[in-house]
């Protein structure tokens, strides 16, 4: 069997990973599936923890996530179209209207 | 038992090979179906661990509808390559002060999780050694429903403002 810390270990370098993804890229569509990466990661950390402590418990909070991630996807896809129509642009730097 | 481990390890590898062509591809497009593989390794690993049903909604939420999403929205804008050569050149944080202090930061931050990940007790034994493996749906649908009801609920109602909102934004001004 595989011991808990693998899952961890796996956990953190795919969050390190979907970190990495946001601060590098300069792609706004890469950068909401880099915060994809990252749920993903945290996912796997709870159910690896309700497998080690044998609840369904982080089973059910999976569930909750993907709900958030699937919210979350809509309503920045939305966002991203509108940006994109106003900018013709993806590049987070081409959108200044706020910054002083 | 030899035979789980290597299996852990080809999902891991698949999983983590995949978001890493996620975060270095020019082209959205690829970098979708990268992550669309990713998942399948996630997948897998949710099997390892006795969460089928965890591995079954991934692929079906997951890489069937939310990924499709961002698909059909990069193929609908005809998104452009990233530009960022000349942006990169002048930003305040590629100077080699910042950057130091940024990679002494990642560097300490490591160290950190390092030093906790192998003080803590109880990680080296198989995992969930001690219970009984829990792929009943059954159950899993009894807990979301009684301990998790207020919660589900909640859900419903983010899922519907997430949904209005998403189409008031989309939504062209004028229409």
């Amino acid at each position: 069997m595989v011991p808990l810390s693998h899952f961890l270990v796996l956990s953190g370098v795919l969050f390190t990973i979907g970190t990495a993804g946001v601060f590098l890229r300069r792609n706004v569509i890469t950068l909401l599936l880099s915060i994809e990466i990252m749920l993903n990661a945290v996912n796997l950390a709870f159910v690896a923890f309700g497998r080690q402590f044998g609840t369904v418990d982080g089973q059910i909070i999976t569930f909750f996530v993907m709900t958030v991630a699937a919210a979350e996807a809509a309503v920045g896809l939305a966002l991203v179209i509108g940006l994109f129509r106003h900018r013709e642009s993806l590049n987070p730097e081409a959108f200044t209207s706020l910054k002083w | 038992m030899v035979f789980d481990q290597a299996l852990f390890y080809a999902f891991a590898a698949f999983t983590v090979s995949g978001s890493l062509l996620v975060i270095v591809q020019k082209n959205p497009v690829y970098s979708i179906v990268s992550l669309i593989l990713a998942f399948f390794g996630l997948a897998g690993l949710y099997v390892l661990l006795q969460a089928p049903f965890v591995a079954v909604v991934q692929i079906i939420v997951y890489a069937g509808a939310i990924l499709v999403l961002f698909l059909f929205v990069v193929m609908l804008l005809n998104v452009p390559r990233e530009d960022a050569a000349e942006w990169d050149r002048a930003h305040p944080l590629y100077r080699p002060g910042p950057m130091r202090v940024g990679a002494l930061l990642a560097v300490l931050l490591i160290g950190e999780l390092a030093w906790a990940l192998f003080k803590t007790p109880g990680l080296t034994g198989a995992t969930g050694a001690g219970t009984t493996g829990i792929s009943d749906v059954g159950q899993l649908g009894r807990v979301l429903f009684t301990d998790y009801m207020f919660a589900f609920e909640v859900t419903s109602i983010l899922i519907i403002v997430a949904m209005l909102g998403a189409v008031l934004l989309a939504r062209r001004p004028g229409e």
